[in-house]
C-alpha cells in the first residue's frame, strides 16, 4: 500500500510512530516513514492514519487540504474540453487529481519526461539514502486511479499559445483548450563536464539519482564531499554522519542554509554540522574535482588552496528551472521561472495575463500579496501542492469563482535529528528574534520581521507553535512580538537577520521594448546566448 | 436572560446525560465570559488556536488570583515549557518512540487476554454492568502493569482516584475548597507511590516507575518528587479517561444498532469507530486548567491577562463549522479531526494506550455479546462535567459467544 504524509501539516504528535512503529519512526519531531509498506502492515498503517490528530497521513490520492465540498460544480462550459498538463511530478499529478475531483469530465493528458509514474522527492535525501526505504518505495499513492492519458518519458519541446498545441520531442503535437505548465526543476550539475563525468560525482534530484547515491554510500566510501550546504546538501551530510561516513561540506557562504534562513540560524546550522562531526568549510568553494587514471573521483581542490580526498562527491548547488522548452512561446519565461498572477495564470512577455495557460510548482513565479506583491518562486513541496490545487480549480472556474494563491509558504527539513520547519518567507526580513525555547538546546522558535511586522517564523523541534506564528504573519502583526508567553527564557532582543541580498536572477537586461504607438509596442525577452 | 448562564447549565449534574444541545447553545458565543471571570471557549477554530497559543499557560500559578499552594510539585499536565517538555520527554522515554517504540503495541497480547477473561466473566449471566465489570478493570490492570503497581493494591487507589476526579471542576467559585480536598487525598496516594518508587530504586524492574527512578540522561533525571507527581498523573489519567471512553462507546453503539451490526460485520471499522467516539462522546469534555498570560483577543473578545480559560473540547468537536452533520454518529466519518485528546504540547500523553484498549474491548464486546441492549437509557452518570461518563451501564443480552 502507498503512504504519503503531508509533512507541512504534521505537527510531530507521534501517534503514527506509536501505532505502526515499523512504518513510522520519529526522532524528536522529525518523522521518517516507509512510503510503500508491505500489505502485512496494512492494519497497523490504517490504525496510524486514523489516529493522526491533524489527518496528515494520506493513503490514497483523494485527500487534499482545500475541501472539495466548497468548490461547487465547475463553471458551465468549463467542465469539458481538453486539458493538457505538462509535468507529471508532484504539482502536475496533484492538479490532475484535483481536476477530476472537482468535476472536470473532459479529456485530460499528462505529459512527463521521466520514465515512471510520479514519486515523492523529500524522502530521497533522507530515508532513501539511509537505506530505511528502497528508492522504488517512493511512488505517490494511487495515482493510477486518476482517469487521464499519461505520457511517460515524453519531454515537451514547445508551446504554441495561439495554436493551442504542445509540441513533444517525438514530433507529436497535442492540442488543448487549457494547459498547465508544471515542469519543475532539475539539479544544477557541476559546470566542468569532464569533472562532472567522473565516477563518484553525483547530483540528487530524481529517484534514479537517489538509487545511485544510496549505492555509493552503502559501499562505504572513505570520504564524501558535498558541494553546497543548502537543505539538500545539509540533509545528505546528516545522512552520511548517520551512516558513520566521514564527510566534508564546502559552502561558498558564511554558513549552511544562509540563503533560506539568514545568517543567525545559519550559525546554528553550522554548529549542528560540527557537533555531528561534519568537516564544514565555509567561505570556500571547490575549484576542481580530480580523478584518477580510471576516471574515478579522487578528491577536490578548494578555493583556499587546500585539497580534500574523497571518493564520492555530491553536487548540491541548487536547481535550474525547466523552462527552456517555452523559449518561443511568448510567455514571460526565463531563468527566474514563468511569471503568473496570483491565480496561476501565466503572463506573456508583455506582462499580459493569458486566459488558458496556467503555471504551478517550482517554475511558477507569482506575486504574493503578503510580501508586497513581490514575485517569488518557491521550490517547496507544500507550495507545489497548494498551487496545483489553485491552478486546477481556476482552470475550470469562471472569473467570479477563481481563487488566489495566498498560502503562507511552509517548508520543512530534517537533519542531524532536528526537525526544522518554517512558515512565511524568512529571507523577507531585516531582523530576527528567538521568542521561545533555547538555541543551546536546539529547541526554539525564531521569528523574523521586516520593517516592524512579522514576516516568517522558523522552528527547531517546536513545530507545534507554528500555527500561532502563521496567524501573526497573516495579520501583519507588529515585530518584534511583545507579549508574555510560555518558554520565554530571557528578554529576547531582535538582532539583524543577516539575510542575503535578494538574489537577482540575472544582472543583464531581460527585456527590450519596441514599437511606437500602443498597438505596436511590444516587450521582447532578451535571450541569453546558449551556454 | 435566564438567571443561569448556558455554561452553568452544562455544569449542572441534571443535564449530564445529554449536554450536547447546551454545547450547541454555548457555541453561539464562541468566547463566553462567566460571572466569576472565567472565559469559556466553545468553537473548534478558536479552541485549536488557543491550544497552539504560547500566551496560554497550563500552570495555574499564573492566575491573577492564584490560590494554590506554591510549593506543590506539579506533574507535567500543570506545567508549561520548558519544564513541561523536559518532564514529558523523561516520561515518554520509557513509554513510546523514539526510545521505547514498541512499548504500547507490545501490550496488545496482554490486553487481549485480559479482555477475554473479563468477557468470560459475564458469560454466565444475562445482565451485566459494562462499567464495573469491563470498562473499569481493564484500564486499571493495564496501567498497574505499565507503572509497576502490584495488582493487589488496585482497590486502594481506585478509591483515591475516584475522589480526586470528583474534585476536578471548571468553576472558580469553590475551587479552593476542592483543591484542599484533592490535596488531602493526593497526599495518601503520593505516600503510597513514594514507597513503591523507593522499592524500585533498590530493585528496578521493567516497568515505568523503575525507568523513572533509574534514568539519568544529558538533561538529568526525575527528582523523587517528580517521580511521584508523574506516577500520580499517569495512574489517574491512565484509567479514568479510558473507562469513560469504553462506557460511552458501548452506550453509543447500543443506541445505534444499525452501526453496531455494521461493526460486527466489518470488525476493521473499530479503528475509525473509536475516533468517531472520541469526537462524538469524548470522555474529556472540558479542559479547565488554562490561564491567559497576556491579553488575548480572539473572535473579537479580549481575554484579560491572568484570567482562567475553559476549553469546551466536546463543543468544539461538534462544531458544524468544522464537521458536517456533527450530531450524527458515523462509524466511517472521513478525515475525522477531533479534539478528543486535546491538542498542542499537552496532547493526551496516553492517547495511543487509550485507543488500543478501547479498540480491543469494544471490538470484543461487539463480537461476543449476543443481542445486547440497554437496560436503562440514559444510564446514571458520574457527577464530573469534566470527565463525563456513566457511573453504571447495565446491559441485557442473550448470551456470550465463546472467545
Amino acid at each position: 500500500m502507498k503512504v504519503v504524509v503531508d509533512l507541512t501539516r504534521c505537527q510531530g504528535y507521534g501517534q503514527c510512530a506509536f501505532l505502526a512503529p515499523d512504518v513510522f519512526t520519529m526522532r524528536e519531531e522529525a518523522l521518517l516513514y516507509d512510503l510503500d509498506p508491505g500489505d502485512e502492515r496494512r492494519e497497523h498503517v490504517l490504525r496510524a492514519a486514523a489516529a493522526c490528530p491533524v489527518q496528515a497521513i494520506h493513503l490514497d490520492w483523494a485527500a487534499t487540504r482545500h475541501a472539495a465540498e466548497q468548490a461547487g460544480p465547475p463553471a458551465p462550459g468549463k467542465s469539458d474540453g481538453r486539458i493538457v498538463i505538462v509535468g507529471a511530478s508532484l504539482a502536475g499529478a496533484r492538479a490532475a487529481g484535483v481536476l477530476r475531483r472537482e468535476g472536470f469530465a473532459g479529456s485530460l493528458t499528462v505529459i512527463g519526461d521521466e520514465p515512471d509514474q510520479p514519486y515523492d522527492r523529500p524522502p530521497l535525501s533522507k530515508q532513501v539514502l539511509t537505506g530505511q526505504v528502497p528508492p522504488d518505495h517512493t511512488m505517490l499513492p494511487r495515482l493510477r486511479e486518476v482517469e487521464a492519458e499519461w505520457l511517460w518519458g515524453t519531454p515537451a519541446t514547445g508551446l504554441d499559445v495561439a495554436g493551442k498545441r504542445v509540441r513533444l520531442a517525438d514530433g507529436r503535437e497535442i492540442g488543448f483548450d487549457r494547459v498547465l505548465l508544471a515542469t519543475g526543476t532539475r539539479a544544477r550539475s557541476w559546470p566542468n563536464e569532464a569533472e562532472a563525468a567522473l565516477e563518484g560525482v553525483h547530483t540528487l534530484r530524481t529517484v534514479a539519482d537517489a538509487a545511485r547515491l544510496r549505492q555509493a554510500l552503502a559501499a562505504g566510501p572513505r570520504r564524501v564531499l558535498i558541494l553546497g550546504a543548502g537543505f539538500t546538501g545539509s540533509e545528505i551530510a546528516s545522512v552520511c554522519r548517520e551512516l558513520d561516513l566521514p564527510v566534508t561540506v564546502v559552502e561558498r557562504g558564511p554558513a549552511p542554509l544562509v540563503g533560506a534562513l539568514g545568517g543567525v540560524l545559519g550559525d546554528v546550522a553550522a554548529q549542528l554540522h560540527r557537533e555531528h562531526g561534519v568537516d564544514l568549510r565555509c567561505h570556500t568553494t571547490v575549484t576542481a574535482l580530480e580523478g584518477d587514471a580510471d576516471g574515478r573521483l579522487r578528491g577536490a581542490r578548494l578555493s583556499d588552496g587546500s585539497t580534500v580526498e574523497a571518493d564520492v562527491a555530491v553536487v548540491a548547488l541548487g536547481s535550474i528551472r525547466n523552462v527552456e522548452w517555452l523559449r518561443d512561446s511568448g510567455l514571460a519565461a526565463g531563468v527566474w521561472g514563468v511569471a503568473c498572477d496570483a491565480g496561476c495564470r501565466a503572463v506573456d512577455s508583455n506582462g499580459l495575463v493569458t486566459d488558458d495557460v496556467f503555471v504551478a510548482g517550482d517554475i511558477a513565479r507569482f506575486p504574493h500579496p503578503l510580501y508586497q506583491y513581490q514575485f517569488m518562486t518557491l521550490e517547496h513541496w507544500g507550495n507545489a501542492v497548494a498551487q496545483a490545487e489553485i491552478a486546477a480549480h481556476n482552470m475550470i472556474s469562471d472569473q467570479a469563482h477563481r481563487w488566489p494563491h495566498l498560502s503562507v509558504p511552509v517548508f520543512w527539513s530534517s537533519q542531524f535529528g532536528v526537525n526544522i520547519k518554517s512558515v512565511g518567507v524568512p529571507t523577507f526580513a531585516d531582523e530576527v528574534v528567538i521568542t521561545q525555547g533555547s538555541v543551546a538546546e536546539r529547541r526554539f522558535v525564531a521569528v523574523y520581521g521586516y520593517q516592524g511586522r512579522v514576516t516568517a517564523a522558523v522552528t527547531f523541534d517546536q513545530g507545534l507553535w507554528l500555527e500561532f506564528y502563521q496567524r501573526l504573519i497573516e495579520q501583519a502583526a507588529p515585530f518584534p512580538p511583545r507579549f508574555r508567553h510560555v518558554d520565554q527564557r530571557e528578554a529576547a532582543e531582535p538582532v539583524p537577520a543577516r539575510v542575503p541580498e535578494r538574489l537577482v536572477a540575472t544582472a543583464g537586461a531581460t527585456v527590450v521594448v519596441t514599437g511606437h504607438d500602443p498597438a505596436e509596442r511590444r516587450a521582447s525577452l532578451v535571450q541569453a546566448p546558449q551556454s | 436572560m435566564t438567571s443561569h448562564s448556558v455554561f452553568e447549565r452544562i455544569l449542572d449534574p441534571s443535564g449530564r446525560a445529554d449536554p450536547y444541545p447546551l454545547f450547541g447553545e454555548l457555541r453561539h458565543t464562541p468566547v463566553a465570559r462567566q460571572e466569576d471571570g472565567t472565559y469559556v471557549v466553545s468553537t473548534y477554530r478558536e479552541i485549536v488556536a488557543l491550544l497552539h497559543d504560547p500566551r496560554v499557560s497550563s500552570d495555574r500559578r499564573n492566575l491573577r488570583s492564584a490560590a494554590e499552594a506554591p510549593d506543590l510539585t506539579l506533574s507535567f499536565i500543570g506545567l508549561d515549557p520548558p519544564e513541561h517538555d523536559r518532564l514529558r520527554r523523561l516520561t515518554m522515554r520509557h513509554f513510546g518512540p523514539p526510545h521505547s517504540p514498541g512499548m504500547v503495541d507490545g501490550l496488545r497480547p496482554a490486553m487481549v487476554s485480559l479482555t477475554t477473561a473479563l468477557i468470560d466473566g459475564i458469560a454466565g449471566k444475562r445482565r451485566a454492568d459494562v462499567v464495573d465489570e469491563v470498562a473499569y478493570p481493564l484500564p486499571v490492570a493495564v496501567i498497574c502493569r505499565l507503572l509497576g503497581v502490584p495488582v493487589e493494591d488496585e482497590p486502594r487507589f481506585h478509591a483515591w482516584a475516584d475522589q480526586i476526579i470528583e474534585t476536578l471542576g471548571p468553576g472558580e467559585e469553590d475551587r479552593a475548597e476542592r483543591e484542599r480536598e484533592r490535596q488531602a487525598v493526593a497526599h495518601e496516594l503520593k505516600s503510597y507511590l513514594a514507597g513503591l518508587a523507593e522499592d524500585r530504586r533498590r530493585q528496578p524492574g521493567e516497568d515505568l516507575l523503575s525507568g523513572f527512578v533509574t534514568y539519568r540522561g544529558p538533561e538529568g533525571g526525575m527528582t523523587p518528587q517528580e517521580v511521584v507527581a508523574t506516577a500520580v498523573l499517569l495512574l489517574i489519567a491512565g484509567h479514568e479517561t479510558t473507562i469513560n471512553l469504553i462506557a460511552n462507546g458501548m452506550l453509543t453503539l447500543l443506541r445505534h444498532p444499525d452501526q453496531l451490526e455494521r461493526l460486527r460485520a466489518e470488525p476493521g471499522l473499530i479503528v475509525p469507530a473509536v475516533e468517531e467516539l472520541l469526537r462524538y462522546e469524548p470522555p474529556v469534555q472540558l479542559v479547565s486548567s488554562r490561564v491567559a498570560l497576556d491579553d488575548i483577543t480572539i473572535d473579537g473578545t479580549t481575554i484579560p491577562a491572568g484570567s482562567p480559560i475553559v476549553l469546551a473540547l466536546a463543543a468544539g468537536s461538534r462544531d458544524p463549522a468544522h464537521t458536517a452533520d456533527p450530531d450524527r454518529f458515523d462509524l466511517c466519518r472521513a478525515r475525522n479531526e477531533h479534539l478528543g485528546f486535546g491538542g498542542g504540547v499537552h496532547y493526551c500523553f496516553g492517547a495511543p494506550l487509550a485507543r488500543l484498549e478501547t479498540q480491543i474491548v469494544l471490538a470484543e464486546l461487539v463480537r461476543r455479546l449476543r443481542n445486547p441492549r440497554l437496560a436503562a437509557d440514559p444510564p446514571p452518570y458520574r457527577p464530573s462535567p469534566v470527565l463525563r461518563g456513566p457511573r453504571h451501564l447495565l446491559i441485557d443480552y442473550d448470551g456470550v459467544e465463546p472467545a
